[in-house]
């Protein structure tokens, strides 16, 4: 059945309701269908006016799954700066932390150095491939339940429904004149709105500090500028895209439905309406009559309750469709209307194109997750994740890096000997101080010096390395004997305590 | 398109009424709020005009209601970094060369901060690593003219050599051919003398003999009569391996006939107490030092 035919079956409201109730009723639909004001004109309008949604209260299964999903996420980025993590004296004891000024984050019992970020790119690459496995088992999961767009446009609109009313009762206010009570009611919603707002930025500069002591500086108005920029900034941001922008954000700013329309395939499970089954579409009295003569009689009663859940405004029938954001509201929304009128429940489902048009012919629907793509993506996932998991477990926690003087290369003295000049630089990541030997080997008959790091132990020379900290030693080997042009030379580092070692090469140069 | 609209078909979508070889394009309009937020944009640049400088005037510039200034903003930047080092910075300024020397977290601090200092002062004869060239001496060698220990250094930083301000630093080598005090061949002789000093070659038919005489009669008041050198008149070892204009035949002559008295500013007034310590502390460590 094509989209066309589908929408000329579109019948007016059902007849023999209340008459407040269906002129009401009646209303809501002629907004909801009228075009935009100044669409009428001959000329086509230069940019489209904005219709305005007014999401429906809903109860049902998926509804129940974004609570949950709504109330863990934020439930972790509110709560999460002030979880405690015991790292001794010389780091800092919250679980996650971005210290900037000392270069290092910390993420429970991981500590990033910068030259470590690129586990942060295996993170990201692994986010990547998550999203795509989503995406080839059920399309657009992480735009309905995931999303922070997601999550905290649901959250303003729950504060708006409870503030201002459901869909008909905000609508009907909205048509009707400024009272008093409107204002106060508009006023307290967007009080509401910047409050949680406010929240949400308070929360992201606690990632940046200590939490407690954050909190306790920016009550007293002694936390610094940058603090209060930042929890201005995130505030408005989160007001204006949550409250105001909504599913704007989703249909023109965010690049992934394209992207996931270009990914995703036949056997992808979406919300769909079962047209197969709803088609063709009436009034629940006149289907009923034409099923008891057994005509052709679809379960879809166009009571648009679809329509006025969804988030994003869009209509499921029409099909797949860039705008939706699949987050089965009106799957339960389509379940309690069946349920009312007696017919089986998921006219709208998690279901592919392929199985309706399988159920047309007379086959049985198919589900097939394990296909090429959602094994390779799978595959990936666990192929990232042991690499990231290897490379986290031997992480070590000393280097060393020479670097030889590049001008001059070599320097000859007063009684013909050659002496070269290396940077070397000793990392150490553990969270005390450690004392590492330095030894030069490649190279025999050589003398040493160590600018800045007095004595030495059993002729060996000791470089103490605060906690979590690197240390630059300058060494000159001198050579009294002729060596070729490049001969290489070996730094060593052990730890005398443990027995760790490290080690980094370079070459000796003569003319 | 005049009148009637013209609507696709499949997506009930007018178009725009352009068709090519069949393909017609939808009329998709952006929505309205972004053309309001180019329009805000518009609006925030005129904010910019007002804030900040921007409107170039026949010989000034509109300078905006806060006179905000880079420059200004730099200086603001530069004092906020000094007052982080400033206990430092004090510290450095205080204590004596040796002191600096001894302390580890000192040194290392004078050291970072006599690197940039080096780089914009000294790099352009001295070389960005201390090599030096014909003429500057390398810092990186154990052979100093005017010595190599920390208070050497120092002086000669602050003082500079063959300066006005360089008291008893103003020995230099005569111009002995130009001047005529010693005529060619002498010159000759007494240059593949030096060569023999300094235990190199002398291929040409060489009159060492006379050489040696006139080095004695000539030479031996500043370089020594062993060809040491003296480094309270800056007279430069003859004997060892380092040269500072070049162990060739011709820069020797050359050098007799001409003289040698390279000029080293003095930096005292331009650079302040702790960043001459900083530098003297930086070119003793890279690796000539003496301790």
């Amino acid at each position: 059945m094509s989209l066309a035919a589908a929408k000329k079956c579109r019948e007016p409201l059902g007849a023999g309701s209340e008459p407040a109730v269906v002129e009401a009723m009646a209303l809501v639909h002629k907004l909801d269908q009228a075009p935009p004001p100044d669409d009428a004109e001959d000329e086509a309008p230069l940019y489209a006016a904005r219709r305005k949604i007014y999401p429906q209260a809903v109860s049902g299964t998926f509804r129940r799954i974004k609570w949950a999903v709504l109330v863990a996420t934020l439930g972790v980025y509110y709560l999460l700066p002030f979880v405690r993590w015991d790292r001794g004296p010389n780091a800092p004891s919250q679980a996650v932390l971005i210290d900037f000024p000392n270069r290092r984050f910390y993420f429970f019992f991981i500590e990033i150095w910068p030259q470590e970020v690129y586990y942060l790119t295996g993170l990201l690459i692994l986010a990547a491939l998550v999203l795509f496995l989503m995406n080839a088992v059920a399309g657009r999961v992480w735009c309905g339940y995931l999303c922070p767009q997601t999550v905290w446009t649901d959250l303003f609109c729950a504060i708006e429904r409870i503030v201002e009313g459901d869909r008909r009762e905000h609508m009907l206010r909205e048509r009707g004149p400024w009272t008093t009570e409107r204002v106060a009611r508009l006023g307290l919603k967007h009080f509401l709105w910047i409050m949680v707002a406010w929240w949400t930025g308070g929360a992201w500069v606690l990632y940046f500090a200590d939490a407690p002591t954050l909190v306790r500086d920016l009550a007293t108005f002694q936390a610094p500028f940058v603090a209060y920029l930042w929890i201005g900034i995130l505030t408005a941001t989160t007001y204006v895209f949550a409250g105001h922008m909504r599913e704007q954000v989703c249909t023109y700013m965010c690049p992934w439905p394209r992207i996931q329309a270009a990914l995703t395939d036949e056997h992808a499970l979406n919300v769909t309406y079962r047209y197969d089954r709803g088609e063709p579409r009436g009034s629940f009295k006149k289907n009923a009559a034409l099923r008891q003569q057994g005509l052709p009689a679809g379960d879809c009663i166009d009571c648009l309750q679809c329509l006025y859940v969804c988030p994003t405004g869009v209509d499921i029938r029409d099909g797949a469709n860039l705008g939706c954001i699949q987050c089965g509201l009106c799957i339960d929304a389509c379940d309690s209307v069946m349920a009312k009128i007696g017919r089986p429940p998921r006219l709208i489902a998690y279901d592919t194109d392929l199985n309706i048009k399988r159920r047309q012919e007379g086959k049985p629907p198919q589900l097939r997750i394990v296909r090429a793509r959602t094994v390779l993506y799978s595959a990936l996932v666990a192929v990232v994740g042991a690499v990231m998991l290897y490379a986290l477990a031997t992480r070590t926690t000393e280097s060393i890096s020479v670097i030889h003087d590049r001008n001059p290369a070599f320097v000859r003295l007063s009684d013909g000997s050659l002496r070269n000049g290396y940077t070397v630089r000793i990392v150490n990541k553990q969270l005390a101080v450690r004392e590492f030997a330095l030894d030069i080997t490649g190279i025999s008959n050589l003398a040493y010096e160590f600018v800045g790091v007095p004595g030495s132990t059993d002729g060996r020379r000791i470089v103490e390395v605060g906690p979590d900290q690197t240390r630059e030693v300058r060494v000159l080997v001198t050579s009294s004997k002729a060596l070729p042009h490049s001969t290489e030379i070996v730094f060593r580092i052990t730890d005398l305590a443990t027995g760790l070692q490290a080690q980094a090469s370079d070459y000796f140069r003569g003319p | 398109m005049a009148g009637e609209r013209d609507i696709d078909e499949l997506t009930g979508t007018a178009t725009t009424g352009h068709e090519w070889d069949g393909i017609r394009e939808l009329n998709t309009p952006l929505p309205r709020w972004w053309l309001w937020l180019f329009y805000i944009t518009i609006a925030w640049s005129i904010g910019y005009w007002i804030v900040y400088p921007s409107w170039p005037l026949v010989s000034s510039y509109t300078v905006g209601v806060f006179n905000w200034h880079s420059r200004e903003a730099v200086i603001a930047d530069l004092d906020a970094l000094r007052a982080q080092r400033g206990p430092l910075v004090e510290r450095l300024a205080q204590a004596s060369l040796a002191e600096i020397a001894a302390d580890e977290a000192l040194s290392q601090f004078a050291r970072a901060q006599g690197r940039p200092t080096f780089q914009e002062n000294c790099a352009p004869c001295h070389g960005s690593g201390g090599g030096g060239a014909k003429g500057y001496p390398n810092l990186l060698d154990d052979e100093w003219i005017w010595g190599g220990r920390l208070e050497d250094i120092a002086l000669t930083i602050r003082h500079g050599i063959r300066t006005a301000q360089s008291n008893d630093r103003q020995g230099s080598m005569p111009a002995f051919g130009r001047d005529g005090i010693l005529k060619r061949p002498d010159i000759e002789a007494v240059a593949d003398y030096v060569r023999l000093l300094a235990g190199l070659n002398t291929d040409k038919p060489a009159n060492l003999e006379r050489g040696k005489e006139v080095f004695a009669e000539t030479c031996a008041v500043c370089h020594g009569a062993d060809g040491r050198g003296r480094r309270e008149v800056g007279a430069p070892n003859l004997t060892d391996a380092i040269w500072l204009y070049g162990s060739d035949r011709t820069s020797i002559v050359e050098g007799l006939w001409n003289g040698r008295g390279g000029v080293m500013p003095a930096w005292e007034g331009r650079l302040d107490e702790s960043t001459i310590k900083a530098l003297t502390i930086y070119v003793h460590t890279l690796g000539g030092g003496v301790r």
